[in-house]
């Protein structure tokens, strides 16, 4: 039987053995995949140990700090939000009980000292080896906490959000959602989280409709369709079109919309320019239909359409924009006969887009053509001061010519200047914007929208605002609130 | 040096280690712990020191590094238990004074020839099924974790599958001694009484759902008839109708499916049908949670591990994040806390008990001591196998014990008859020849 027993012993062994293999694999490979999941409550628990890095605006503004406090004898440092509300949404939560979300969700590598830059590694090794705290990265952001408290007291007591960039940067100021909660309510006292009156359902104070909330683009859409007609030489600014006050579709009548000034008006002979400033759907309902939504389809793509945006928040966080069917997204295969071309051209169809994406198409505009990453993390420091990670400007892409960005910007100057978007107009400045006004299914409840930037000759920001629930016009409800965020990053004193 | 002296030298060093253990649990966690917990070790020492003192009795030419390995898992057990909860930990050093009893019991009573428990096989098989049955019987039983395993006398719990695997290797190793050569021809009869008794123990195991015991015990049964028969083909028809009754419990029980399909999927990226709550939730948060949670302990001690006492398996208000830390998922507690280096000592430990436990079959002379040698050895390396590869993804997580790590008294003392009977083979072939 000793033959049996020596074979019985070596498979024994063989099991045991592959046992160790099987712990070196969690505790090496795959260890760096299992910290990153969401649910992995031991990693995050353990994290509370660590002083975690500050998140700062782009003032010094101190967003994000550290409560330490002495558990079971253990110091453990819990997260407190000095400006509350304020960058909520973009900012997010980082809690024991509730996980993490926002930049804190997206940037925890940063913060817990746990990237891969060797001087950190070599930092924390050393920080380990003599017992002491580990000390996490800071972020410095971009947003300017002055443009954002304006932009959240103009959306408070309504749902929207509202972006506010640097269109030669991708730079961006404010990042504002409304209705918000506060983060520092996240960890204990979760259940206060509601937004009572808020004029929308559900509320959802936790999204941040910035980035992760999808609105029928309308009218500001057009914008895209302008680029995608006139940077083929499919058209020019002086085509002209007869303007019945509605176009045909498939045999039917589309009306163009209601004025602010009154029911359905008729153009008559006017031009492409015209067709922009005075946002006249049967005009784009007839470009639509002329260049076809395959052609549309590409330019979206090329403004960042169908991607999710670079911006650092988390990938949960941030959706694509573009046709949605079914709460999907929807890229047709043949845009031929799947897409309605006229509506599609002034943006209703099953269109769905972020105020990001939208503001992203006014910074492309008056980047003279090139699309920006947008992008929200300036740089990197760590606990000795130490820049170690500096975010640079990049291109996304060139979208269209000079020469058909500079003819969008003069359209879009007269709609301002003389057009749907007067509201928007600030004296000695030269702004150019496009309204937008989407149906929602519910007669005379809107989506409004405005996207614009300023000065048209040498833009220095670009903003979109997005309103749900209106009853009003893109011109009437939003324009108003983008003309002051425009005036507060242009105006000399206010630099914050 | 004779051989119990290294055994007494063995008992020191893993005393020594013992005070370590308590010491670094003790520095990590002085707000919460108080200094009696450094007695844990002498305690210990003295506990051990008394088991050495029954071996140099009752059985003087015995393997020097059993016990103390046995001693040395006891204590890390205890250890961590201490760690995850202290109040534990002090009933589990009851148990250990009950198993060492049991120990110098079991040595002392079958010092002159442990052999004549051979005559008795059959009433140790049925002795196994009777214990194996006892759980299922009304006002006894109790269900853990959806298995019905446990019986209750008052407060104390006791779960006797853990003593029917005895029984089971003693009944196995005395009728496939008497059988063997028969067996090796093929004789179908021959089979009869083995397959009666062994298919009753699995189908007992199978109906109160302990899948984990039903698996060590099919493999100590395949092992023990091919050291007996010396015939692969035995083996390999064994395995292929295991294959097939897996494969058949796998599409008709949907407990058993449910098991596997964690295993193989323990992540989901969108929402499933939870059966615990009969809501839709992702797989982590619902069927795999346990496995998920214990892999995340794993993965978090890294290579040099937190620091035993410095792991981190509870929030700050105490909540534990790690289910049944104590028994199923030791391993992942100690894997935090010990990291790769640490923890593949304590492999390396139970590889050294494996092969001093085979050596001591190999040197036994007769074919009882033998099967019987080989039998307990192989039972506690696939026990072993079954719940840290269960624990670590390798295999489909079934709940059985770690030995002599897991928190619970009849693991122990189970355990530590099986160290007697490892002792008592190994005293008989060591002595030296009377005429």
């Amino acid at each position: 039987m000793n033959r049996q027993i020596t074979k019985l012993a070596v498979a024994s062994l063989i099991l045991l053995a592959a046992l160790i293999v099987a712990t070196t694999y969690w505790q090496t490979w795959a260890s760096a995949g299992l910290a990153e999941k969401q649910d992995n409550a031991i990693q995050r628990v353990a994290q509370f140990r660590i002083k975690r890095g500050v998140i700062r605006a782009a003032d010094g503004t101190l967003l994000a700090t550290n409560v330490r406090r002495r558990v079971d004898g253990q110091t453990l440092y819990y997260r407190r939000y000095p400006t509350g509300r304020l960058f909520a949404n973009l900012v997010g939560y980082s809690t024991e009980k509730r996980s993490r979300a926002g930049l804190e969700q997206s940037e925890n590598a940063y913060l817990t000292s746990s990237n891969a830059n060797l001087g950190t590694i070599f930092n924390k090794t050393l920080d380990k080896l003599k017992g002491v705290t580990i000390t996490g990265n800071d972020l410095i952001l971009s947003v300017r906490p002055g443009i954002q408290r304006l932009a959240m007291a103009q959306l408070a007591g309504k749902c929207g959000a509202a972006v506010v960039m640097n269109p030669r940067t991708g730079k961006v100021y404010a990042l504002a959602s409304q209705p918000t909660y506060d983060p520092n309510l996240v960890e204990n006292h979760f259940n206060l989280i509601k937004a009572p009156g808020a004029p929308c359902h559900p509320a959802a104070p936790l999204l941040n409709r910035a980035t992760d909330g999808l609105f029928t683009p309308g009218s500001t859409f057009k914008v895209v369709t302008a680029t995608a007609a006139l940077n083929s030489h499919k058209f020019t600014p002086e085509s002209t079109f007869d303007d019945p006050g509605y176009c045909i579709e498939y045999g039917k009548q589309v009306s163009n919309a209601a004025s602010p000034d009154g029911p359905v008006e008729a153009f008559g002979r006017v031009t492409f320019a015209q067709g922009l400033q005075h946002s006249i759907n049967s005009v784009f309902c007839n470009i639509g239909k002329a260049i076809g939504a395959g052609l549309i389809l590409d330019y979206m793509k090329k403004f960042g359409f169908y991607k999710d945006p670079t911006l650092e928040t988390p990938a949960n966080e941030k959706v694509p924009s573009g046709l949605y069917h079914g709460g999907r997204l929807f890229f047709p295969s043949n845009p031929a006969t799947q897409v309605d071309p006229g509506r599609l051209a002034f943006g209703q169809e099953t269109l769905a887009v972020t105020p990001l994406q939208m503001a992203m198409v006014a910074s492309t505009v008056a980047n003279r053509g090139v699309a920006m990453n947008p992008q929200v993390l300036d740089r990197v420091v760590d606990s000795g001061g130490k820049t170690i990670v500096r975010v640079h400007p990049k291109e996304l892409t060139r979208v269209m010519s000079r020469t058909t960005a500079d003819q969008i910007t003069s359209m879009m100057v007269d709609a301002v200047r003389d057009g749907t978007g007067g509201a928007a107009a600030i004296p000695g400045i030269s702004v150019a914007g496009k309204t937008g006004t989407a149906e929602t299914g519910n007669s005379g409840i809107n989506t409004t929208w405005f996207i614009c930037f300023a000065p048209a000759e040498n833009p220095r920001v670009a903003v979109a605002v997005t309103l749900e629930n209106q009853t009003g016009f893109g011109g009437t409800t939003a324009a108003p609130i983008a003309r002051v965020l425009m005036q507060a990053v242009l105006s000399p004193r206010s630099k914050k | 040096m004779s051989l119990r002296n290294r055994e007494l030298l063995n008992l020191v060093v893993v005393g020594t280690l013992t005070a370590l253990g308590f010491a670094s649990v003790y520095i990590a966690r002085q707000s919460v712990v108080s200094t009696a917990s450094l007695s844990y070790a002498a305690f210990f020492l003295a506990l051990y020191l008394i088991a050495h003192l029954v071996a140099r009795y009752a059985v003087p030419y015995a393997d020097p590094y059993l016990l103390p390995i046995a001693a040395l898992l006891t204590a890390i057990g205890v250890t961590e238990i201490y760690r995850i909860h202290p109040g534990d930990a002090f009933r589990q050093g009851v148990w250990i004074i009950i198993a060492v009893a049991v120990f110098a019991g079991t040595l002392i009573g079958l010092r002159r020839d442990y052999r004549r428990l051979e005559s008795y096989k059959y009433l140790f098989g049925l002795t196994a099924i009777g214990l194996l049955v006892l759980p299922a019987l009304p006002g006894l039983g109790t269900t853990v974790n959806g298995a019905r395993l446990w019986i209750h006398f008052g407060s104390l719990q006791f779960q006797p599958g853990e003593i029917a695997k005895i029984c089971l290797i003693v009944f196995l190793a005395g009728y496939l001694r008497e059988k063997r050569e028969v067996l090796a021809q093929g004789r179908l009869k021959d089979f009869g009484p083995l397959l009666v008794i062994w298919g009753g123990a699995m189908l007992v195991l199978v109906e109160t759902n302990d899948l984990g015991s039903a698996l060590l015990y099919f493999g100590i049964f395949l092992a023990m008839v091919y050291v007996a028969t010396g015939r692969v083909l035995f083996t390999a028809i064994g395995l292929a109708l295991f294959l097939a009754g897996s494969y058949f419990v796998y599409t008709q029980v949907s407990h058993v499916h449910e098991r596997v399909t964690i295993w193989l999927h323990p992540w989901t990226d969108h929402k499933v049908y939870c059966a615990l709550n009969g809501r839709m939730a992702l797989r982590q948060d619902c069927g795999s949670f346990q496995l998920v949670k214990s892999l995340y302990s794993i993965a978090s001690g890294g290579f040099g591990g937190t620091g035993l006492g410095k792991e981190t398996i509870e929030t700050s208000q105490g909540h534990p994040l790690i289910p049944s830390l104590n028994t199923d998922f030791i391993y992942s507690a100690l894997a935090q806390g010990l990291g790769l280096i640490g923890i593949s000592a304590l492999i390396l430990l139970f590889m050294v008990f494996v092969l001093r436990g085979m050596r001591i079959a190999l040197l036994a002379d007769d074919g009882f001591s033998k099967l019987a040698g080989a039998g307990l050895t192989f039972g506690f390396a696939f026990q072993t196998f079954i719940i840290v590869g269960g624990v670590l993804r390798l295999i489909p997580l079934t709940g059985i014990t770690l030995p002599f790590v897991s928190y619970g008294g009849s693991s122990v003392v189970a355990n530590f008859v099986l160290l007697a009977g490892l002792l008592l083979i190994s005293n008989r072939a060591n002595a030296p020849r009377q005429a």
